[in-house]
């Protein structure tokens, strides 16, 4: 682990809300979430919980129109993203944050050859905007598509994306994201839609270049393993709030919150010992969600405080923070 | 296989499912989806069949409730043949295979009640009389812990775990003995999921039933299967025990599955073969390579391997493998 202490990304009591025919759908419910520079981040959650969401938050890609933003900060580098206007935050966009989507088949523009999509992203990032520089963007493209292993990128370049297998077209994907230098890369559950080995290996690509570049990453994830393998540290979300934060060497030895339990046990694991009973009950409706804690009506450790107020992440020992009233009592 | 025939309830033999796609000058393009596939599934086990998409596991499930019809090969089901398609079969044979669907979303009808949809195989397969009816559905619904409440609600107001739970109980209604489940967990969250499989393993046991269980979820397989076949551009490559698969895994392709798996546990990581990383796509199966069909991704290729496609053989009691590897030791001895 080569992580500095600097911090690049800091989201602070985050609350997002979809507006809904019948009110708004209260998706998030104060997220909070740092990544320090260099630094390997995982997001755990399942479907529904809200990862994706505080995801294009970060680089305001929501919905237009049918979201608002009750309260919150989003600081990057210092800088409050949800104050920004157009300009800094397309430059946010093209110059140091880069997303790498679940589906490369819906990213990529089916009608236009891969090289003139990657040479795009390169023209509005960096310093040659103009058509003199054809040459050098084309140039830059083929780099980007060598880094990512693609066989034959010269003849690759002139594909189109039907003309591409699923692990390929993630890899074109991700030669996108890192065409050209960012500071933060986030995946949102790049490997989700592909089979396991295909997923293992742009799992292994993305370490490997997050790795030389000194990049940060956060990556969005529904399966523990994956978190367990690529992160330095892992969020793990449910239903709108971080319920608890640790390096995995702590959250898999010593998980707290009684979900992320429930979660770790519900795995299958290879090395047998059948499967545990999982958790009881699903997630809560957004748009009448329980006050106090989300979890309570699924935990098994309720107690009348949980549904007076939320809980608040509470710092149990270093870097490992729970949201629970077991913890604070 | 050296197994008594009384005690398999399905035995698929040389079966082969090619679709048409066109034609160039050589002559037809076919689909080589299923290229010869030999399994046995004995009385009251649960067969895990994996694969990466695109290996023909589907197809072996769709050909086994007669969705297809296979181009050469036989199904014997309690020793009758029904290598044919559904419309063909007699209706015994249909009561007695079932089918659960991956996307409980679209394997039911939302237009239709819970109870519309459960009523339909009673109609079809029994002779319960209409007054019985009412009751032999809640007590369906009971099997698989939902409330009698259910059957007034529809399909899209009703959660992926409850929808997967009314397509459970759908393919029980007939009172079948092999239930096919292509994938029915891959679509829902692990604590969810969890939940179905315990149910499911449950049911099992209550019922007597036959397990087809396609996914590509090993370390499921692990926990629910008794034997594991592994699939591989419409050939099987290892049938074996689910125990034995991950302690002494042979075949390369399997190795390089098993140590593709992302895992949790210390334990786990010790059972992973750290040689073989992974490389390369499944290539499509209407340009599958000559030879053994795994030769262009196998990190211990031999040139007979891209020449000669090799045979299944028995390792060990139990463990098939197919690979030039072990044909060799084989010769050997």
């Amino acid at each position: 682990m080569k992580t500095k202490e600097n911090i690049l990304l800091d989201i602070k009591d985050l609350h997002v809300w979809y507006r809904v025919y019948g009110g708004y759908l209260k998706v998030l419910n104060g997220v909070h979430l740092m990544v320090r520079e260099g630094e390997r981040v995982g997001l755990v959650g399942e479907a529904g919980c809200g990862k994706t969401t505080t995801m294009k938050s970060i680089l305001q890609i929501l919905p237009p129109g049918d979201f608002h933003i009750p309260q919150g900060q989003i600081f990057y580098k210092g800088q409050d993203i949800l104050k920004m206007n157009f300009k800094e935050l397309q430059s946010l966009r093209s110059r140091e944050i880069a997303m790498i989507f679940q589906d490369p088949t819906a990213a990529l523009n089916p009608v236009f050859i891969i090289g003139n999509q990657i040479g795009d992203v390169i023209k509005y990032s960096s310093a040659f905007a103009e058509n003199e520089h054809k040459e050098k963007i084309k140039e830059q493209s083929i780099k980007a598509l060598k880094e990512v292993y693609l066989p034959d990128p010269e003849r690759m370049r002139i594909n189109y994306p039907f003309q591409l297998s699923g692990g390929m077209r993630q890899r074109v994907c991700i030669a996108m994201a890192i065409s050209s230098p960012r500071n933060l890369l986030i995946a949102d559950e790049p490997g989700t839609s592909l089979d396991v080995t295909i997923q293992d290996q742009i799992h292994r690509l993305l370490n490997k270049i997050v790795e030389k570049r000194n990049t940060a990453i956060i990556l969005i994830t529904h399966s523990l393993g994956v978190a367990k393998e690529m992160a330095d540290r892992i969020y793990v979300m449910y239903a709108g709030t971080i319920v608890e934060t640790a390096t995995p060497e702590v959250l898999f030895k010593n998980p707290v919150h009684p979900y992320t339990k429930g979660l770790l046990a519900s795995v299958p694991k290879i090395s047998g010992g059948g499967i545990a009973k999982g958790i009881p009950g699903k997630i809560p409706s957004y748009l009448n969600p329980p006050s106090g804690c989300r979890f309570q009506l699924r935990c098994e450790q309720e107690s009348p405080i949980c549904s007076e107020k939320p809980p608040q992440l509470f710092e149990i020992e270093n870097d490992h923070l729970v949201a629970c009233y077991l913890t604070q009592r | 296989m050296k197994q008594v025939t009384n005690n398999v309830i399905l035995k698929i033999e040389k079966l082969k499912k090619y679709f048409h796609i066109g034609k160039d000058k050589q002559g037809p393009i076919y689909v080589r989806a299923v290229d010869g596939v030999a399994l046995n599934i004995k009385y009251g086990e649960t067969l895990g069949l994996v694969g990466e998409s695109g290996s023909g596991k589907s197809t072996i499930a769709y050909t086994v409730v007669g969705m297809y019809r296979p181009t050469s090969g036989q199904i014997l089901f309690k020793g009758k043949n029904i290598g044919m398609e559904a419309s063909r079969r007699s209706l015994s044979s249909k009561k007695e295979i079932q089918i659960v669907f991956q996307d409980p979303g679209s394997s039911l009808n939302p237009r239709q009640t819970i109870e519309q949809i459960l009523a339909l195989p009673f109609r079809i397969h029994t002779q319960t009389p209409k007054k019985q009816l009412q009751e032999k559905m809640v007590e369906l619904l009971e099997k698989v812990e939902l409330s009698p409440d259910y059957l007034y609600k529809s399909p899209p107001s009703i959660g992926g775990g409850e929808k997967q739970m009314v397509a459970i109980a759908r393919a029980m209604a007939s009172n079948p003995s092999l239930i096919v489940l292509d994938e029915p967990t891959s679509a829902l969250d692990v604590s969810v999921q969890a939940k179905i499989i315990n149910k499911l393993i449950d049911l099992q046991k209550e019922m007597h039933l036959t397990y087809l269980f396609i996914t590509h979820d090993l370390s499921l397989m692990r926990n629910v299967a008794n034997r594991i076949a592994i699939m591989y551009l419409g050939k099987i490559c290892e049938v074996a025990e689910a125990v034995t698969f991950f302690e002494k895994p042979l075949h390369p392709y399997t190795q390089m599955l098993i140590s593709s798996v992302p895992v949790i546990t210390e334990e786990e990581k010790k059972l992973k073969p750290k040689k073989v990383i992974s490389i390369g796509e499944i290539p499509s199966p209407v340009n599958i390579p000559p030879g053994c069909s795994f030769h262009l991704r196998c990190p211990y290729k031999m040139s007979i391997c891209s020449k000669v496609d090799p045979e299944m053989i028995e390792f060990s009691p139990g463990h098939i493998v197919r690979c030039h590897l072990f044909t060799k030791l084989e010769n050997k001895k």
